[in-house]
């Protein structure tokens, strides 16, 4: 890329030297002539100053923290040689604290399209070698630019971000320059596919454009997320890593309050970490594979070649369910099994593991895949689980992407923990989330669809497309032994009446039998089964009522 | 009992396993009037008995090991005995075990010699010094004689297997028939077989097994009083269907195949494949799901016999045996290549095998030339099986097709049914210049893509690879390099460049990623590695048995800590390194996993 810049330089160069230097030029032309040759020399100047960033010193401190440079991250994210840069002349407009004179061109942001497998993408990567990345005006302009482009144009937009905040020395117009991309963020929301990747700092007011993103990733070890930064204080020189938050006087480490481990197994702002900089950067790559530009299906093309035969039996999945209904499982195994090469994106995977989402292909196809794992806490709905899962629907759901739903779940947790904090509103947003998608919802219970839970996860009840269930498969309004302590309390033989229960409802005759299951299938048939229905509900329409929006329970 | 009654069975044929020699077993069926389709409970009790059945062999005048009966007096009469035994001979400890006391004399020197040492070491040790001699033999190769025999007393011998290869006294590769017997020998322990059963009045299969030394002589072991694992190489190359002929006899029939009738057509290997790691110890149990397992039985010579299929599990509570390959072939030299590909296209998916360790083996210069022995394992491996060390050139076909497979996965990568084509922008991807870790080695090579090929060129030598070939789909390859097959096995890959590949039966990880990712590698900073040192993990998973040590307790390195149980193998977990112990995380009796941290050392 810097190369093909260069090249442009030079040949302008030599084509106006042939241009004016043969003449025998008045003086007039001479001075037009030098002042040309004056002029392309500066932009050549100032292309390969910006090229440069905030110098080769900044850039080695940089590569030093084991982090790559904002241009780096750009060649390593995009196709060879496609990116287009956007504003490399912009400068700073600050002119207090001796700002005036120290001027960047193209500031602390990198902003452009390039293409990421051949399909166009909007990227801006902050540059932490000038001025720290720091958020100035114009820094937040260049952003906005390439944002509204973005949504013109149908391209997702990538932040690769790397800043220590705002531009102090700008005050408020660096916060005006924040609350602008926030605006963009909103506004593009469901019209393209938002990510953001934290490759080094990102605090303060900066941390609500990724927390509006549909994706942020993080990178281990050498990236931050946090809005209030705890600093280096008196009380926490005991180690060179602890700070102290100035309010609350916690000590604590910048890693342990905001690192990649904490927001993806403990906040849940972030939706998975990658090991450096050029692990996170493939990752990314293949990530936007399965995403579409816009709102738009995508299919991979070559799926009667390379992908695997659709239309055949899978025979590992017939021995997935465990043969006693309380043994644990790894739902993982069901969805590697229907998946093409199980091949699996999991978002937030040591956050809420009771659920698992992710995105897969099934004969090509994107979808995104809702699975209870009975592995853990035996794939009881929470809070975090309840949250994990909706956003997820409604990103999908956005970007016309079919919802996959495997359901094994014996209800909603239960605990004053979880009352207290909400577990009715929280668990209402998964049930808003499925209830409002209008993508192919296929539903498949592998074993227990139990109470409210069962309700919530893409039942037939939410307008699910296709809902199958296994042999194995059980809904009821809760497990046996529950049901007949309510049903029959203080009476004798309740061992005889658990067991008429179960020969009731401990079967998915019940619910087949009131046409709220479709059909009851061989485990090793779903995969091609889910394959040919996908197919079919490609030219499904449905529309939910005219509004100016919903309103979910926040 | 209850199956055999709720099914109304005539008879049972009890396969291999436990059932096949209990007595008591056919006793309750005789009571019953059920058939057991085997021999007599006499013949399996008779047979049951180490010192019964060395008699009964001796007396039905089968070769046995010769040796002393009695205590040696002194060092002349140690030479004395040693003499009439023949050289080389094994002086032990009367009291002893595991080595201690014991001495190989190969002359009346090493008799004289070894008898006063290992009286002494006998007596410090054991404080016992009586001695024994016995025939030593150097290098015995494990021969044995399928027999059958009907009620009415004719026994027939259908020659040999050789199962030399073992261990731990577990049969890893058997053959049939053995490179080293020739006719004579082979007659002469056939019809030695054939008298000890008529001695025994023994009907069924059954099997008589030998030691056999570099001279060809050969020195009764045990007879197996049932089908053996390993039968099908003997039906392989004689055409006798021995459960069909075990069937008739139990029904009463007489054998109508007469001894000359009994040829070796061609040649037969059964390789056991097992759910195991091959690279601790020759093999320790490992467990889980096979979420995808394809047989080979598509080639041709290859019959597969086993008792899983996909999605089966392996657990700790059973045989760790996946399936028994037979592979047949005119000569060794094709049942040995018909092994190796069966091996190469053997898709098993979900838990570690041995298969690394089986083809390593078909492969080997001494396996090949037959010169091979109970002691082949530690002989040729005596570090351990370390894994195949591939040749120069089979290691750059590796990385030729491992790149071809990154290069059709970057093509895909730009393919969308419903993008219309004029939508992917950017130049025509046709060339690659890749970076490739495969283990210590780091290797620059370059790609070009061209008509229905991939040209790598690796190290100036180029590999055309068919493009046709490159499957991502499939889980088995048969690529297409330079116009020679090879087959491969795509393991899994991911977007971060790691690959795993199996490739003459070993899983190689690859780390390939484009040029220009790699020439930023060294700027990342180099992870964390936790101190392993303080950590005891479990090497197989299995059942915790026993933990011999408590929070606090100070140990020394070597000291057994606790001890945990896998298919019916005990293993102790010994301390790594001097320490406290700073945390215990298992009780007896607890279910863990491989990789799992049992005891932490502070």
């Amino acid at each position: 890329m810097s190369a093909c810049i260069c090249n442009n330089v030079r040949s302008i160069c030599a084509r106006s030297s042939k241009r004016y230097g043969w003449r025998n030029a008045t003086r007039y032309y001479t001075s037009t002539a030098a002042h040309t040759l004056k002029v392309a020399e500066r932009i050549k100047q100032t292309r390969s100053q910006a090229l440069l960033g905030g110098g080769q010193k900044r850039i080695d401190t940089q590569h030093k923290k084991g982090k790559l440079t904002a241009r780096e991250r750009i060649t390593l994210f995009c196709d060879v040689e496609s990116f287009v840069e956007y504003d490399m002349f912009m400068e700073h407009t600050c002119t207090d604290f001796g700002m005036e004179k120290q001027k960047f061109p193209g500031d602390s942001v990198i902003t452009g399209h390039g293409l990421v497998n051949g399909r166009p993408v909007y990227v801006f990567s902050q540059d932490f070698t000038v001025f720290g990345g720091s958020l100035s005006s114009v820094h937040a302009k260049k952003i906005c630019k390439i944002m509204d482009q973005a949504i013109l144009v149908g391209a997702p937009i990538v932040g690769l971000n790397d800043s220590g905040g705002a531009r102090i020395q700008e005050g408020v117009a660096s916060l005006a320059g924040y609350a602008d991309i926030f605006q963009r963020n909103v506004l593009a929301s469901g019209v393209v596919p938002q990510i953001s990747l934290i490759m080094g700092p990102c605090a303060g007011g900066a941390v609500y454009s990724p927390a509006i993103t549909d994706f942020t990733f993080m990178v281990e070890d050498t990236s931050y997320l946090f809005y209030y930064r705890p600093r280096r204080s008196k009380a926490a020189e005991v180690s060179a890593t602890i700070r102290t938050i100035s309010v609350t006087n916690e000590d604590v480490s910048q890693q342990e309050l905001g690192g990649a481990k904490t927001h993806t197994s403990i906040s849940g702002v972030a939706h998975n970490s990658f090991n450096n900089d050029v692990d996170a950067l493939l990752q990314l790559r293949n990530f936007m594979g399965f995403l579409p530009s816009q709102i738009s299906f995508l299919l991979l093309s070559e799926n009667a070649a390379i992908r695997g035969k659709h239309n055949l039996d899978v025979p590992a999945l017939d021995t997935v369910i465990p043969p006693s209904t309380t043994t644990p499982y790894d739902m993982l195994d069901v969805v590697l099994s229907i998946v093409d090469e199980r091949d699996f994106f999991e978002i937030m995977p040591k956050y809420g593991k009771n659920m698992i989402i992710g995105f897969g292909r099934m004969n090509g196809r994107t979808v995104g895949i809702v699975g209870n794992q009975p592995k853990v806490a035996a794939g009881c709905l929470d809070i975090n689980a309840s949250v994990k899962a909706a956003r997820f629907v409604r990103f999908c759901d956005a970007f016309n992407i079919p919802i996959i739903t495997l359901v094994d779940v014996p209800g909603f947790l239960p605990g004053v923990t979880q009352e207290h904090s909400g577990i009715i509103r929280h668990g209402a947003k998964l049930l808003y989330a499925y209830a409002e998608a209008t993508v192919p919802k296929l539903t498949v219970i592998t074993r227990k669809g139990y109470g409210g839970a069962y309700d919530v996860m893409s039942s037939k009840h939410l307008r699910g497309d296709i809902n199958y269930a296994w042999p194995s498969a059980e809904v009821a309004v809760m497990g046996a032994k529950g049901a007949v302590t309510i049903l029959y309390r203080g009476k004798p033989d309740m061992d005889e009446r658990e067991a008429e229960y179960i020969d009731k409802f401990g079967s998915p005759f019940p619910a087949a039998q009131r046409g709220f299951i479709d059909d009851i299938i061989e485990p090793r048939t779903t995969r091609w089964r889910l394959c040919r229905d996908l197919d079919l509900l490609e030219t499904k329409k449905l529309n939910n009522p005219p509004r100016k929006h919903g309103n979910i329970p926040l | 009992m209850d199956a055999i009654r709720q099914t109304g069975a005539e008879a049972v044929h009890p396969g291999y396993g436990f059932l096949s020699e209990n007595a008591a077993f056919v006793e309750m069926l005789e009571d019953e009037t059920v058939a057991f389709i085997g021999p007599s409970a006499r013949a399996i009790t008779g047979m049951g008995d180490k010192l019964e059945s060395k008699r009964l062999a001796t007396a039905a005048g089968v070769n046995t090991i010769p040796g002393f009966d009695g205590i040696v007096k002194d060092a002349d009469h140690c030479v004395e005995i040693s003499r009439s035994i023949g050289y080389p001979v094994m002086i032990k400890a009367s009291a002893g075990g595991g080595g201690k006391g014991m001495r190989i004399a190969r002359n009346d020197n090493d008799a004289r010699e070894g008898f006063k040492l290992s009286s002494q070491e006998a007596l410090s040790s054991f404080g016992d010094s009586r001695m024994l001699v016995e025939k030593f033999i150097d290098n015995p190769r494990h021969i044995e004689i399928q027999v059958l025999g009907d009620k009415q007393g004719n026994v027939i011998y259908l020659n040999e297997r050789e199962c030399s290869i073992q261990r731990r006294n577990q049969k890893v590769i058997e053959e049939a028939p053995s490179m080293f017997l020739d006719e004579k020998t082979r007659q002469t322990m056939g019809e030695q077989a054939v008298s000890l059963c008529k001695k025994l009045g023994y009907h069924s299969a059954g099997t008589v097994e030998f030691l056999v030394d570099e001279n060809r002589n050969f020195y009764f072991l045990e007879m197996n009083t049932r089908l053996q694992v390993e039968h099908p190489i003997t039906e392989c190359i004689t055409g006798v269907d021995l459960v069909q002929q075990m069937i008739r006899i139990a029904k009463g029939h007489e054998l109508r195949i007469k001894q000359e009738d009994v040829k070796i057509n061609g040649w037969a290997i059964e390789s056991r494949v097992y759910a195991e790691d091959p690279y601790k110890n020759f093999g320790l149990p490992s467990i889980g799901r096979l979420y995808k397992y394809i047989e080979p039985t598509h080639l041709p010579g290859v019959r597969c016999d086993s008792g899983i299929e996909e999605g089966s599990e392996i657990s700790v509570y059973y045989d760790p045996m996946i399936c028994k390959l037979v592979c047949y072939g005119k000569d060794r030299r094709e049942a040995i290549e018909r092994s190796i590909r069966a091996l190469d296209s053997y898709v098993i998916r979900g838990v570690t095998n041995n298969i690394p360790l089986l083809r390593d083996i078909l492969t080997e210069e001494r396996f090949n030339k037959g010169e091979i022995s109970t002691n082949y394992l530690p002989r040729v491996y005596p570090e351990g099986f370390k894994g195949l060390k591939l040749s120069e050139d089979d290691k750059h076909k590796l990385l030729a097709m491992a790149s071809a497979i990154f290069a059709a996965n970057a093509l895909r990568s730009r393919n969308f049914l419903n993008a219309p084509k004029h939508q992917i922008h950017g130049s025509r991807l046709d060339r690659w210049k890749l970076y490739v870790e495969l283990g210590e080695e780091k290797t620059k090579l370059s790609i070009l893509q061209t008509n229905g090929q991939f040209m790598v060129t690796v190290n100036d030598k180029v590999y055309n690879i068919e493009k046709e070939d490159i499957n991502l789909a499939k889980p088995l390859l048969e690529v297409r390099v330079n116009d020679e097959v090879n087959v491969i096995q795509l393991f899994s890959r991911n977007a971060s460049g790691e690959y795993q590949i199996i490739y003459h039966g070993t899983n190689y990880k690859l780390y390939i990623l484009s040029q220009r990712s790699a020439d930023y590698l060294h700027l990342m900073p180099e992870k964390l590695k936790v101190d392993v040192s303080k950590q005891i993990k479990s090497p197989m998973p299995g059942l915790v048995k026993t933990v011999n040590c408590e929070v606090g307790d100070v140990v020394a390195e070597g000291q057994e800590l606790c001890v945990i149980e896998a298919m019916k193998m005990q293993n102790s977990m010994v301390a790594t390194t001097t320490g406290t112990i700073k945390s215990i995380n298992i009780n007896p009796g607890d279910t863990i996993s491989d990789e799992d941290v049992l005891i932490e050392l502070a």
